[in-house]
């Protein structure tokens, strides 16, 4: 089945299914679903050659939301629920939605092999660090000494950094968004969906219920140009209000330096997201808040081979080879007549 | 060849049973297998029980690292490899106290003589040497110096001494092959196939295989020869086949005759793995495998290929079906074509990985949260696993519903022939998928007449729609609470499955239709409860046999014919689960006949209780 066949033109409310959102007022969540309804029209898959999986957890109930086919599967799965589609019909665009509990504890193992296996499908994990449909547990992105329900004493386990997670798995793709920052969001789901490969977007997500204001460092109005930094693919990494702020590397280590002053622009640290090697990537991954703006945008971007087309040209020349005839499978090897 | 000029009496025999039994690293279950099929292809009818220990390889001469392989050749039907052995080959002191205990007073025992130095009979536990002490003298015993025969046999080809040593296995197949009077011809030309690419290993193979069968043409040690004919099989192509093989092949089989794309995911376990190494092989079918990073993901991504309009299988053993557990009820509620194999081992836990079991029949029925029923079906031998594919594949698609398929580890390995079926009579089934007919919005959750919902697939405009885990409401299938629909949709899924059974043939019974005894098996013991209940039969015993093919539902005349016999007798490799289920149904004081012991029935074991039962 072709995806590519002459489409009318797609508006957001042709992704728009019948059901009513049940997620808390207020939540990041309708966000993240009003700028993915903008984007796919413009990716132009029909909807009906478009898949949302996913697993368990607030992120989870998205499928439901959106006109296409659609899986809600179990906790921590939709990884593997979605290789298997996508190995049995590598046509469809398949999208994960996932989040930081899912994804990360009880679905670690299948977001690991998934990325490792580059099979082209778009992972978007809503991180919003904590159990929001349990009510209110630590998850493993939550932070060092977070107050839960689960950690009266706070959270006494060290985070997860999802990016770092996915670089370690061999990702091709790797992003970060914001909730809030609709634009932003908007465009890096739409190079997630254009990447051939499996594309992994983190999305800062705010429970306004149980973890509000977990992202306040980086979405406030006054401080997030201080406190975050737009990658650009082949720029020098320049932040700040006043964009009078860089990160340059000293040795192994970035460090935060004032442009002027005697430093340039030459002298800071210039993003690659096609480096072959993931070390930028992975450096970039580890700059958090307070030590350093968080990196926001497209930190990786590399081809390789995808699993299902793999798989696909090994059955191609397997059937070029021979056609696939019961009658010559069961009579090969050794047999005798009884007659 | 060796056999034109013979030398001693040709003694003939309705059936031999023969048990190569060395360390797992002698090569034991190639030198079975290569009797197998010469005696296949010799026209006996076969059966084979391979028994393997779970570890790849245990310390030298241990009783733990004791492998076998046992084949039993006849002119007539057979159905099981055999109680007891007629001939032992013995390749070490621990495989000879492992294994004594099967063969038959006054058997034939060949050992390596040479294994059986003061370590090796340590290891074994051997105070003094069993080859000298008197304790053999009930037997046939032909100690054998394999090991300085074999280098002497292989000397000149360059070959070292581990080298030399490793072409044992071919020796004592030589020596079995000329006691049976087999051909070495389909040997040679595994040994062409198999090293062909290392020529001084491939004749050295074919030197030690000579040589063990000039020993016993040559030497005075043996006296007779021995002669298995042909049997009165249906006349037809045959070929040898495993269980895993046969299910594989079944499964490839009803891809292609239901025109729907097969989907694997699997994650490796014993006795399960064969399975994927056989479908990997298929591509030229459009088979995709998957080998999955769990369990977990073996299933979930068969779930996830079944939304897609393949057909999703899953293979493994108990310890990977208990990890796919909530995934199956996922197939369960979204109501997706599923085929879950369990070829059953020794439990619980890890248990017995490489020894088979039947205990795992209640985790097939109700090993899942929630009021979650499928229909569960099990193969009955190595080649109905064949048949067993397609009946599960069948009523996967028909019926919209996941489907357990049970085998064991007896039958998974186990080999017997197979009647090549004519590709044009298999059956064929029609699998639709709905395109979009413009009236109303589409209805994932309506009904057909056997209550299964349709399989609408991605990429069919107009029917964009989401399933999942959550409670669905009847024929919208969007997610609902109410508490009439939850009981409404539970009984549903029941009926449903329990519709099955108007699509299953009905009940047969072995013997008469009614009367004193009935036996009522499953699985993997069918030709130890087939064989025992026709000998009883033959003592003059009332005893009649019925096989469940289908566990869930029951075929729907089987009530009837438990009514029709006085007493009921069901023999497990558990602890009684058949039992239980037809206990609970049918209400009748069933009696057991269990063994756990990693082992399957001997036919002697059904025949004692058969007769106990109808004695008492």
């Amino acid at each position: 089945m072709s995806t590519e066949t002459a489409l009318p033109v797609l508006t957001p409310g042709d992704f728009a299914s019948d059901q009513e959102v049940r997620w808390c007022p207020g939540c990041g969540d309708y966000s993240i679903l009003a700028q993915m309804k903008k984007v796919l029209p413009e990716i132009g898959v029909a909807p009906e050659n478009t898949v949302f999986v996913s697993g368990i957890g607030c992120s989870s109930r998205f499928p439901y939301y959106v006109n296409t086919y659609g899986i809600h599967s179990i906790h921590g799965r939709a990884p593997a629920v979605a290789s298997g589609l996508k190995i049995a019909r590598p046509e469809l665009s398949v999208w994960v939605i996932t989040g930081d509990g899912d994804a990360l504890s009880i679905g670690g193992n299948h977001l690991m092999h998934c990325i490792r296996r580059n099979l082209n499908i778009n992972i978007i994990l809503f991180n919003n660090r904590i159990y929001g449909l349990t009510k209110g547990q630590y998850s493993p992105t939550s932070l060092l000494g977070q107050v839960t329900k689960s950690t009266p004493g706070g959270a006494i386990d060290n985070p997860l950094h999802p990016l770092s997670v996915a670089i370690g798995c061999e990702a091709t793709f790797v992003a970060r968004s914001i909730d809030v920052n609709i634009k932003h969001l908007a465009a890096t789901l739409k190079r997630a969906a254009q990447h051939v490969g499996t594309s992994f977007v983190e999305v800062y997500q705010n429970c306004n219920v149980f973890n509000d204001g977990a992202f306040e460092y980086a979405t406030g109005r006054d401080v997030k140009a201080d406190r975050t930094l737009e990658l650009e693919h082949g720029k020098p990494l320049i932040f700040g209000k006043n964009r009078d702020k860089g990160i340059r590397l000293n040795g192994m280590t970035p460090e935060v330096v004032e442009l002027g002053k005697g430093i340039s622009d030459d002298d800071l640290l210039f993003h690659d997201e096609r480096a072959p090697e993931p070390t930028l990537a992975y450096l970039l991954s580890r700059m958090s808040y307070p030590e350093f703006p968080e990196p926001i945008g497209v930190f990786r971007d590399i081809d390789k081979p995808r699993y299902e087309e793999v798989l696909s040209s090994q059955i191609d020349a397997a059937k070029q080879r021979s056609k696939g005839d019961l009658k010559t499978l069961f009579e090969s090897g050794e047999t005798w007549t009884v007659s | 060849m060796a056999t034109t000029t013979r030398s001693k009496p040709l003694v003939e025999l309705e059936a031999a049973t023969v048990r190569f039994c060395g360390d797992s690293g002698d090569g034991m279950q190639l030198a079975g297998t290569q009797l197998t099929n010469t005696s296949a292809l010799a026209g006996n009818d076969i059966a084979t029980f391979p028994d393997f220990p779970a570890e790849i390889r245990a310390p030298r001469g241990t009783k733990a690292g004791v492998s076998g392989f046992q084949i039993r050749f006849a002119n007539s039907e057979i159905f099981t490899p055999g109680d007891s052995v007629d001939a032992l080959v013995a390749m070490n002191p621990a495989a000879l106290v492992t294994n004594l205990v099967d063969l038959v007073p006054g058997g034939i025992l060949i050992v390596n003589k040479d294994a059986f130095d003061e370590k090796g009979m340590a290891q074994a536990g051997y105070v003094t040497d069993p080859l000298e002490d008197g304790s053999l003298d009930g037997y046939q015993l032909f100690p054998v110096e394999m090991t300085r025969l074999t280098r002497l046999a292989v000397e000149g080809l360059g070959l070292g001494t581990k080298e030399s040593d490793r072409c044992r296995n071919f020796y004592a197949m030589g020596l079995v092959f000329w006691l049976y009077d087999r051909s070495l011809e389909p040997t040679h030309r595994y040994i062409d196939a198999k090293f062909g690419k290392m020529p001084a290993v491939a004749e050295a193979n074919r030197r030690a295989l000579h040589a063990g069968y000039n020993y016993g043409e040559t030497t005075d040690a043996m006296a007779s020869q021995y002669k298995v004919e042909k049997a009165d099989l249906e006349p037809g192509l045959y070929r040898n086949i495993t269980g895993n093989q046969a299910l594989a092949w079944g499964l490839v089989a009803a891809a292609q005759r239901s025109g729907c794309e097969l989907f694997l995911g699997s994650y490796p376990i014993t006795p399960a793995s064969d399975i994927l190494h056989e479908l990997v092989r298929h591509k030229a079918f459009g088979v995709r495998t998957f080998q999955a990073e769990d369990e977990i993901a073996a299933v979930t991504s068969a779930i996830g290929a079944a939304f897609g309009g393949a057909m999703g299988v899953t293979t493994s053993s108990g310890p990977g079906i208990a990890l796919k557990g909530e995934a199956i009820g996922l197939a369960v509620m979204t109501e997706l074509p599923l085929i879950v194999i369990n070829v059953q081992r020794g439990g619980p836990s890890t248990g017995l990985p490489t020894k088979t079991e039947q205990a795992d029949l209640l985790q097939a029925m109700f090993g899942r949260n929630g009021e979650c029923p499928l229909p569960v079906v099990a193969a009955n031998s190595p080649a109905d696993c064949f048949y067993a594919a397609f009946d599960a594949w069948r009523i996967a698609v028909k019926h919209m519903t996941p489907v357990m398929l049970l085998t064991d580890g007896y039958i998974a390995n186990g080999a017997e022939p197979w009647k090549v079926p004519d590709v044009d009579a298999l059956p064929r089934f029609e699998v639709k998928h709905p395109e979009a007919n413009g009236d109303g919005p589409f209805r994932p959750y309506a009904r057909d007449e056997w209550l299964a919902r349709p399989w609408a697939i991605p990429g069919t405009p107009g029917l964009m729609h989401r399933i999942g885990g959550l409670e669905k409401q009847d024929i919208t299938g969007n997610v609902n609470y109410e508490p009439g629909n939850h009981e409404h949709m539970v009984n549903l899924r029941a009926r449903k499955v329990a519709l099955v059974a108007d699509d299953i043939p009905l009940q047969e019974v072995d013997g008469p239709a009614s009367g004193k005894l009935l036996v009522i098996s499953w699985g993997g013991t069918y030709g130890a409860c087939r064989t025992g209940v026709r000998q009883a039969r033959k003592r003059g015993g009332d005893v009649a046999h019925t096989h469940l093919r289908f566990l869930n539902p029951f075929p729907k005349n089987l009530g009837d014919i438990i009514r029709s016999y006085d007493k009921v007798l069901v023999p497990e490799l558990n602890r009684g689960q058949l039992r239980m289920l037809l206990r609970a149904e049918f209400l009748v004081d069933a009696i057991g006949l269990n063994k756990i012991q990693g082992k399957p029935f001997a036919v002697r074991e059904v025949l004692e209780k058969i007769e106990q039962v109808l004695q008492s």
